[in-house]
């Protein structure tokens, strides 16, 4: 049991990261921030999906997003310098210090609210990796190589969901109407960007994320129509998440994902 | 989710150019876009495949079990079309 239970260097047990954020960093962080938090939702699923497939399936898609972070996360640390790496991204930090999106921290729900808020989530993801590939930055352009097939599948799959749900039962309809209602007012915070992310959008480095938006709204158009759906109108749009301002769920979700990391500083297993 | 809503397939992998596919299981999926999604997530995690198909249990036509006699024995004594009673060359090396 040699490893457990070293202390970390300085601070006390488990205190979470003083990071000096640029905006580079800060671009980074979100990204893989809303891979990190989106994958563990996804992996909440495992032992409890519908299908057997699709327990396999919600694992993958998982694995894919944990994946895009840890590359994402470790980008993060050569750009601090400060010697971080993954873990202490992902192990020691504090809510109001994550930038993911306010989607992808909402509760799963039932099947359906889990698979719209992956397809809402995935039908902005596919094309800004694909977009990124040719960004500016180099080592993002890299990530986007990996990431945008991904993520093309992720779409592909979440709308085949989408649409089966949705031109499904009467049962799987009212379900899918319900995370429609619960979720569509988060989708207006992906295509915000703050005055660091304009700059750096403004330089080439990386793109700017409300030029998406027409490419989202055509996807979002094309399956809500095959799976009977209505896009809402409704102009309420909260965010936040970006700037460290979370939803409640949030706190509970990294409560599960950290203790045993930061009880433990130093913990091997 | 009953059987009518979620039929099973079949699913074969050819794991690249040049082989054959091969059967590598079978699942449930309520269509044929999404028994091939299944299958991806199902039976590729590991990069075993280069195509991959899947066909509608029902649309096998199987071999009834209680005609094996019948079908498959008589070629037990048949070790002529076996192509054992041929000298090799050794020049032709592996044939």
């Amino acid at each position: 049991m040699s490893g457990i239970c070293e202390q970390a260097v300085g601070g006390k047990v488990g205190s979470a990261l003083t990071l000096a954020e640029t905006p580079l960093l800060s671009h980074v962080l979100a990204r893989a921030d809303d891979a990190l938090i989106l994958g563990h939702r996804l992996s909440e699923w495992t032992g409890h999906a519908p299908l057997l497939e699709e327990e396999l399936a919600l694992a993958n898609l998982a694995l894919d997003l944990i994946g895009q972070a840890r590359l994402l996360y470790e980008y993060a640390g050569a750009i601090e310098g400060a010697g971080h790496g993954e873990g202490d991204f992902a192990y020691f930090r504090d809510p109001p210090q994550f930038h993911n999106l306010l989607l992808v921290e909402q509760p799963n729900g039932d099947f359906a609210m889990t698979m719209l808020r992956h397809f809402l989530y995935a039908a902005f993801a596919d094309p800004y990796w694909r977009a990124m590939v040719v960004a500016g930055d180099a080592t993002l352009a890299a990530i986007a190589a990996k990431a945008e097939k991904e993520m093309a599948y992720h779409l592909r799959h979440a709308a085949g969901w989408v649409i089966r749900l949705g031109d499904g039962t009467e049962e799987s309809h009212r379900r899918l109407a319900v995370a429609l209602d619960t979720l569509w007012p988060f989708t207006g915070e992906m295509f915000l960007a703050d005055a660091g992310e304009a700059a750096l959008s403004d330089a080439g480095t990386v793109i700017d994320p409300a030029a998406l938006r027409p490419r989202w709204e055509a996807t979002i158009a094309r399956v809500f129509a095959e799976a009977n759906l209505t896009r809402p109108g409704g102009e309420w749009a909260p965010s936040g998440g970006r700037a460290g301002r979370h939803s409640e769920h949030l706190g509970h979700l990294l409560a599960t994902m950290q203790h045993l990391a930061r009880s433990h500083p130093g913990v091997r297993w | 989710m009953s059987a009518d809503l979620s039929p099973l397939w079949e699913v074969f992998i050819r794991s690249r150019n040049g082989l054959a596919h091969r059967h590598a299981g079978s699942l449930h999926a309520a269509d044929a876009e999404m028994a091939l999604q299944a299958a991806r997530d199902l039976f590729t995690r590991r990069g075993e495949a280069a195509s991959l198909w899947v066909v509608p249990a029902a649309a096998i036509i199987a071999s009834d079990p209680d005609e094996a006699g019948m079908l498959f024995e008589p070629t037990g004594s048949k070790i002529y079309r076996h192509p054992t009673f041929y000298e090799v060359p050794e020049d032709v090396g592996h044939m």
